[in-house]
């Protein structure tokens, strides 16, 4: 075994996954787990903790691996994360807890998310679910969400004996884990399924079909239904477009519309949902949301192509994303950007004209800015675009409720890093407060926002 | 919880359901929708809320078999449960906003209601008639038996007038014609609210802009999740787009884009075709549709 090399991990033949919606990739089996895990050093100082927005013990957990004691690590894990299975799959681990692991410094960091992974399927195979002994303590906390902040902090709560209900609008929690993230990437009905039942098991509530703002508003929870505190995760929901001519056209969806219709509505699966199977597909965008709508459009039979404005080196995406979608036989059309979406006689896609672009200077993000070449567009056939450019809070909660401020993306305004807003005892965090980020980023935001509104019941 | 406490046939493929909806009934106002969902998988179907009683927490919803979800809803009877009923969505209708009042007193409304469009429409009247303020109601179908609603409307409407495409019932003619034929008779109106077909609430705004009436129309667009996350209910209205779910669904019909919301609704014809024969026709269905392939 060389040391300084990660233990490879199976995956689905590209050719064959293609074709299905079955997870890409299978996980460690025991004996590929406790060897990468002995490739940990248990570092004095492990620097991998402080990479993640959680802080998770990693190296304890990893060193339970490596003896074999899985359902030690996974007590390890579950003092932290309520969510170890998801955040395994999908956490940016090369940017967080594996970007700065000190065996990256020579060779490949070890594979933290693949482990955390593999201790949360062991634990759900073997019916271990994390316990809360806690004395509840009579105090109601509302929380607004059931995204992985929401799920986050009212986990937390309730380990500390808040009595906690989770109001949801749509009909099954999870948040972008369910609507978003598609079965291949993250399994809806074994994994987030069964970490959200965990977090009810904590003794959590979760109320779902209420929308918050229309069913009840934050101002009638807290004056009239008795919650001494609330915590807003209601996400970054609201899809932007681009504003360019033929944008309405039959053909035409936003990433919300399209995974929403597959993954929360199971299209795929030909329920009564419909979804439109397109035949050649432009997806128009560079992060993670491209790449899943890529990658559900090539399931569903197409040709993809990504248009991105900027190049290879800049795709927003995860690195393992955009691998997996090239092996997949994903079209990647770079330094183009549409400038109008081409319609037939019904109103239906038939193309999009697109642009050409090269790098300038740098601009505010440190990224090289694309600049139009004049004279250099030119159309690409297509049936179906789908624009994954990104997404905003929406205004629903922030319109109904008195002395909410937000600022002017729209981002709901935090005072502190325990995301204390402009309105006593109320909190919020993840996509909701930041913009469009990351799970790990919006439970770390849903921890912090525990501990404070604890602290708010203190004082 | 969402159980269906009354169940009745109106009339043609149109049902009336009464629904045990508390999270519905706590702040709904008329020109609200709701969402109901039957079974796990289950399609999220939009629906106008009719009326509400905020003591019993039910909502009454009429609709109309027209696809396969629809069909499905229509199977259901008194004491089953649908799997989740969400809501209100939407933007209550202007007229009937307490804090319009004054405004509200100074109008002379018609409404104008087409096919299932009469449900929505009446709770409206019947909330003005509530508050003191009279109003006409043209309500209109294809032909006599998909009237319903006729004496609950003739009850609340200051002058009811009921017109058949088929003249089967009433006035020969569309509610169109009816407005014109009252205009000719020298009646007045300066606000109008039509619901109905689409195509029903276009031809009543290219009238009303002639005859110089304000009118607002309900859209129904295709929907998804109904809380401004997806974007499939965009409609241009003026010279912007705007979601239907979260701004409307009331909007200005003179500034509504209808050529663009009847295309966008069309869009998914085929597969949903394809759904609805599957269920009407089961295993005998071989084919012909043109779209199953069943036949190849
Ligand atoms: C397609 C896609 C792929 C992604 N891939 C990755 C990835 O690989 N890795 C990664 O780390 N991140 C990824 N992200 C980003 C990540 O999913 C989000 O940053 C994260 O889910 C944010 O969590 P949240 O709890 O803040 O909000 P959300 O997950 O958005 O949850 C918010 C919840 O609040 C509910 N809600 C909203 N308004 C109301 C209301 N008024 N009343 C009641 N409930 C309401 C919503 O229905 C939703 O369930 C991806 C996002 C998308 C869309
Ligand atoms: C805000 C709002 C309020 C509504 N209120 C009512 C109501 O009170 N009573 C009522 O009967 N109907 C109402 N509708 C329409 C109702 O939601 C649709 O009839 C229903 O979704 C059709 O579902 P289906 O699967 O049975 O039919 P599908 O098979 O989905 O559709 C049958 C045909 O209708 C077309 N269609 C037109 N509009 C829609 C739509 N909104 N959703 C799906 N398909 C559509 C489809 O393109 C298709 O050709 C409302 C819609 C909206 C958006
Ligand atoms: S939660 Fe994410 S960042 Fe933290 S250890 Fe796990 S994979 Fe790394
Ligand atoms: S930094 Fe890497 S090697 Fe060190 S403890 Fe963390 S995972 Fe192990
Ligand atoms: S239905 Fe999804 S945004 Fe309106």
């Amino acid at each position: 075994m060389d040391v300084n090399v990660r233990t490879p991990i199976a995956e689905q033949d590209p050719k064959v996954r293609a074709t299905n919606f079955d997870e890409v990739c299978l996980g460690y089996t025991e004996e590929e787990a406790v060897e990468e895990a002995s490739r940990c050093l248990n570092c004095k100082n492990p620097r991998c903790v402080g990479g993640c927005p959680v802080s998770i013990n990693i190296p304890a957990f990893i060193q339970e691996v490596k003896n074999k004691n899985f359902e030690k690590a996974y007590e390890i894990i579950s003092e932290s994360s309520a969510l170890p299975a998801v955040c395994g799959r999908v956490c940016p681990q090369e940017t967080q807890c594996e970007g700065v692991c000190v065996r990256g410094v020579k060779g490949e960091a070890v594979a933290i998310g693949k482990l955390e992974r593999f201790v949360a399927d062991w634990a759900r195979k073997n019916g271990i679910t994390p316990k809360n002994t806690s004395k509840k303590n009579g105090h109601k906390v509302a929380v607004i969400g059931a995204g992985p902040s929401g799920l986050t902090c009212a986990g937390d709560l309730a380990k500390a004996g808040y009595e906690v209900t989770i109001f949801e609008a749509l009909h099954k929690a999870g948040g972008v884990l369910v609507y978003g993230i598609p079965e291949f990437r993250l399994p809806k009905d074994e994994v987030v399924a069964k970490e959200v039942e965990n977090v009810k098991n904590l003794g959590v509530t979760i109320d779902t079909d209420v929308v918050v703002g229309k069913s009840v508003t934050i101002d009638d929870l807290m004056e009239k239904d008795g919650y001494e505190a609330v915590f807003i995760g209601s996400g970054a929901g609201l899809p932007r477009f681009m504003g360019i001519p033929g944008e309405q056209a039959n053909g035409v969806f936003s990433a919300n519309e399209y995974l929403t219709r597959n993954n929360l509505m199971k299209a795929y699966k030909d329920g009564p949902t419909p979804i439109h199977h397109g035949k050649k597909v432009v997806v128009v965008g560079g992060g993670n949301v491209a790449m899943d709508s890529a990658r559900t459009a090539l399931r569903l039979g197409a040709e993809v192509h990504v248009v991105y404005r900027r190049s290879m080196a800049e795709l927003p995406a995860r690195a393992e994303e955009v691998h997996h979608a090239e092996e997949e036989g994903i079209i990647f059309d770079l330094l183009q950007n549409p400038t109008e979406i081409l319609t037939d006689e019904n109103g239906d896609v038939r193309g999009i004209r697109v642009i050409k672009m090269e790098l300038g200077e740098p601009d505010e993000s440190g990224r090289r800015r694309p600049v139009e070449i004049p004279g250099s567009e030119y159309e690409i056939e297509c049936d179906t675009v789908i624009m994954a450019l990104g997404t905003s809070p929406n205004p629903l909660i922030a319109s109904t409720t008195k002395g909410l401020d937000t600022n002017k993306r729209g981002c709901i305004v935090s005072e502190d890093e325990f995301g204390k807003t402009t309105r006593e005892g109320v909190y919020a965090g993840g996509d909701a407060v930041t913009g469009a980020a990351t799970v790990i980023l919006a439970m770390g935001a849903g921890k912090a926002a525990a501990k404070g509104i604890m602290q708010y019941f203190e004082n | 919880m969402f159980e269906i406490l009354k169940k009745e046939l109106l009339a043609d493929r149109i049902y009336l359901m009464e629904v045990h909806a508390p999270n519905v009934t706590e702040r709904c106002l008329p020109g609200q929708f709701l969402i109901v969902r039957s079974g796990e998988d289950g399609e999220r179907i939009p629906l106008t809320i009719c009326d509400y009683d905020r003591e019993k927490g039910t909502v009454i919803i009429v609709f109309q078999t027209v696809g396969a979800s629809t069909m499905e809803m229509a199977e259901l009877n008194e004491g089953d449960c649908f799997t989740d009923v969400v809501g209100p969505l939407g933007q209550p209708s202007e007229l009937c906003r307490e804090e319009n009042l004054e405004e509200t007193r100074k109008k002379k409304i018609v409404f104008i209601a087409g096919g299932v469009g009469t449900a929505p429409v009446y709770p409206q009247v019947k909330w003005l008639k509530e508050h003191g303020i009279p109003s006409d109601v043209i309500m209109g179908s294809r032909t006599r038996d998909l009237l319903f609603y006729v004496d609950e409307m003739r009850s609340v409407a200051e002058n009811l007038y009921v017109t058949t495409d088929d003249g089967t019932y009433g006035f020969h003619g569309m509610g169109t014609n009816q407005l014109q034929a009252l205009w000719d008779d020298g009646k007045r109106y300066d606000h109008c609210v039509a619901i109905g077909p689409m195509i029903m609430m276009k031809f009543v705004c290219k009238l009303t802009k002639e005859l110089g009436i304000h009118t607002i129309v309900s859209m129904n667009p295709i929907m998804v999740d109904g809380t401004g996350m997806c974007g499939a209910c965009r409609l241009i209205v003026g010279d912007q787009v705007k979601f239907a779910c979260v701004d409307g669904p009331e909007f200005d019909g003179h500034l509504v884009d209808f050529d663009l919301a009847m295309k966008r609704a069309a869009q998914y014809k085929t597969e949903e075709g394809r759904k609805k024969l599957e269920l009407e026709e089961g295993a005998t269905h071989h084919g012909g549709c043109g779209n199953c392939g069943g036949d190849k």
